[in-house]
């Protein structure tokens, strides 16, 4: 990573002054710091599977956040007379589910409740998880030992068993179903955020911070925070593809979304009953969770090569 | 090795604890009484009150508790409210089924995904490593339902090769290994399998990279082994690894099959958790759970104490 002004071009000392050509100036002087997000961000720009990946997922937010001006028809209306279309119909472009209603748009507008309910609790067990887990790690003793071992209690359990034994206990609906995920999430990025933490709290500057007086709370929140917040996010990321295919297989289930809201497991769902009269468009709603689900795990894979995290 | 198997036992003790809580606390995370699904809504209160005593739920939270733990350290998981029967014999008969399904899942997948993960870790970089990287992350991002349902769509709707659901032909709810049975695990096996073979291959091929990259390989070459005996050696250091992960996927695979099972109406676990969510039948709920959380924490040890014998470089202490 070669900076572009090299000791070849006009060089400038320390002070200000030119010294003018032939003169070899220390090279450390012309390097611009791009600092470790820049550096990821650089690394990451190199890479074309992340990139494209990244690009989906930008692409379906973007249908997500739109999808109520853009779907091209009422994704609610039915019709009982043109009740499962194939795909590439003359006007349902991608068939119509087993209402009659439009595909495309159906996707579309579930996009948004797909997406939501997918990255929603990620980041809430995001939030929660790296502060159970920084305090746990930076305190240590006791605290360390009560919150780690109710955590590992929640590692008794496989993490599809434990969504929907929650879900199943609370209730459907959309909200019982993103609380029950997060508390799938929150011990798995606590265990993270605790094992980095751990590692770092022995470190000079830690000493130094706590030399210069500042106190627990702030340590954590200025030197811990900033150090350990790079590789949990990593982690995060790569969540949120298994997040989708839970909270989608709840929808699936009956758990989650109910109708008439078109969300991507739900709908595939529903039209289970049409796999032998229209078997490609009961499977496009899977289609979407596939792609959504890959993209950021490419992108979370991208990521971590990019902030050059061993697994 | 006793001692240590000793030292995981009493390590586990209070995560098993931890499990019985929650278990027993998921009853009364749900709106409303246990009771209310199955009255009828014009009971009187009388009734009610009678109903609450009989099951217990008249009784403090930490009385009902150390109650329901002690008929759970006899074997009695309660009544199901729906149907009547023992909770234990009909988790039991699911729980047989599930297991066939998940080991025959893990066994396809361990396979395949050992087979990949050495090719891809011997061949870095080449079009097989990528085809199996790229088979690994199909593997841990596709919706495993909709993946049996495609299975469904083509092998028997659109084919008739395969039945689509059931356990059997005879429509009954267990599975024995005869030709007839075998056509109808096929496809929720592979379906399943599909996540063990990906995870396994890539921590395979993550493995076999570290192994050849290291000094003692390159002195086994320069003393003049083989290929078959540096192979030898690679796989006796990646099998402990390999094993163990193998071992946590049949528990994943046996707790998180209640979408797969749903899909084919396979007679295990899932789908008795499913009924008991629609019916709202928590002891049978309950103790479902418990059961395969129990089975997940035992597993867990079992690979713990496995990986320790076959891998002398882990601390015993």
């Amino acid at each position: 990573m070669n900076a572009p002004a090299t000791a070849a071009s006009t060089a400038i000392a320390l002070d200000g002054t030119v010294l003018g050509p032939g003169h070899a100036a220390p090279e450390a002087a012309f390097i611009p710091s791009r600092g470790f997000w820049g550096h990821v961000g650089h690394r990451l720009v190199r890479d074309p599977v992340a990139i494209a990946a990244g690009a989906l997922i930008l692409a379906m937010i973007a249908v997500a956040v739109l999808a109520p001006w853009i779907t091209p028809m009422d994704p609610y209306k039915g019709s009982m007379l043109r009740r499962l279309k194939p795909v590439g119909d003359a006007v349902y472009w991608l068939g119509s589910d087993e209402l009659g209603r439009d595909m495309i748009s159906r996707l579309m507008l579930g996009a948004r409740l797909s997406l939501f309910m997918g990255v929603t609790p990620v980041l809430i067990a995001f939030v929660i998880g790296s502060a159970i887990g920084i305090l746990a790690g930076y305190v240590g003793g006791w605290t360390n030992t009560i919150l780690m071992r109710t955590i590992d209690v929640f590692f008794a359990f496989p993490s599809v068993l434990l969504a929907i034994a929650l879900s199943g206990a609370l209730g459907a609906g959309i909200f019982n179903a993103i609380v029950s995920l997060t508390c799938v999430f929150v011990p798995q990025i606590a265990r993270v955020a605790e094992s980095v933490t751990t590692g770092i709290r022995r470190r000079d500057y830690i000493d130094a911070a706590k030399l210069s007086g500042a106190s627990a709370l702030t340590i954590m929140r200025v030197q811990v925070l900033g150090n350990v917040v790079g590789p949990i996010f990593v982690y995060a990321t790569g969540l949120i593809s298994v997040s989708m295919i839970l909270a989608s297989g709840l929808s699936f289930l009956g758990l989650g979304v109910r109708p008439p809201e078109p969300e991507w497991g739900l709908m595939l769902n529903t039209l289970r009953t049409a796999i032998y009269v229209n078997p490609l468009v009961a499977a496009l709603p899977g289609v979407c969770i596939f792609i959504v689900s890959i993209s950021f795990n490419l992108f979370s894979d991208g990521l971590r090569n990019a902030m050059e995290i061993r697994q | 090795m006793l001692l240590y198997i000793l030292k995981r036992l009493v390590a586990v003790t209070p995560v098993a604890f931890g499990v019985s809580v929650v278990c027993f606390l998921l009853v009364h995370l749900a709106p409303g009484d246990p009771l209310s699904a199955v009255l009828p809504a014009d009971a009187t209160q009388a009734t009610i009150d009678e109903m609450r005593a009989a099951y217990g739920f008249d009784k403090p939270l930490p009385v009902q508790y150390f109650i329901w733990l002690w008929h759970v350290l006899h074997g009695d998981l309660g009544v199901s409210i729906a149907t009547g029967r023992p909770v234990a014999a009909e988790v039991g008969r699911a729980v047989v089924n599930s297991l066939i399904l998940a080991s025959v899942a893990t066994l396809i997948g361990f396979t395949f995904g050992v087979l990949f993960g050495f090719v891809a870790g011997y061949r870095r970089n080449s079009v097989l490593d990528r085809m199996a990287s790229a088979l690994s992350v199909f593997g841990v991002s596709v919706p495993h339902y909709w993946l049996g349902m495609v299975f469904v769509i083509v092998f028997s709707a659109n084919l008739g090769w395969l039945p689509p659901t059931g356990a059997g032909p005879d429509g009954s709810g267990n599975w024995r290994p005869d030709f007839d049975h075998l056509r109808y695990i096929i496809m929720p096996a592979v379906t399943m399998s599909v996540i063990p073979t990906g995870i396994i291959a890539r921590t395979v091929r993550a493995l076999v990279a570290d192994i050849l990259s290291q000094d003692f390989v390159e002195a086994l070459r320069a003393k003049g082994l083989d290929e078959r005996g540096v192979f030898r050696h690679v796989v006796r250091n990646a099998a402990p690894t390999a094993l163990a992960v193998m071992g946590l996927q049949l528990g994943y695979l046996l707790g998180g099959s209640i979408l797969i099972e749903t899909v084919f109406a396979w007679p295990g676990t899932g789908f008795l958790l499913n009924a008991a969510i629609f019916q709202r039948d928590l002891p049978l709920l309950q103790g479902s759970i418990l059961v395969l959380a129990l089975f997940f924490v035992a597993l867990n040890l079992i690979v713990d104490v496995m990986q320790t014998a076959l891998d002398p470089r882990i601390e015993r202490g």
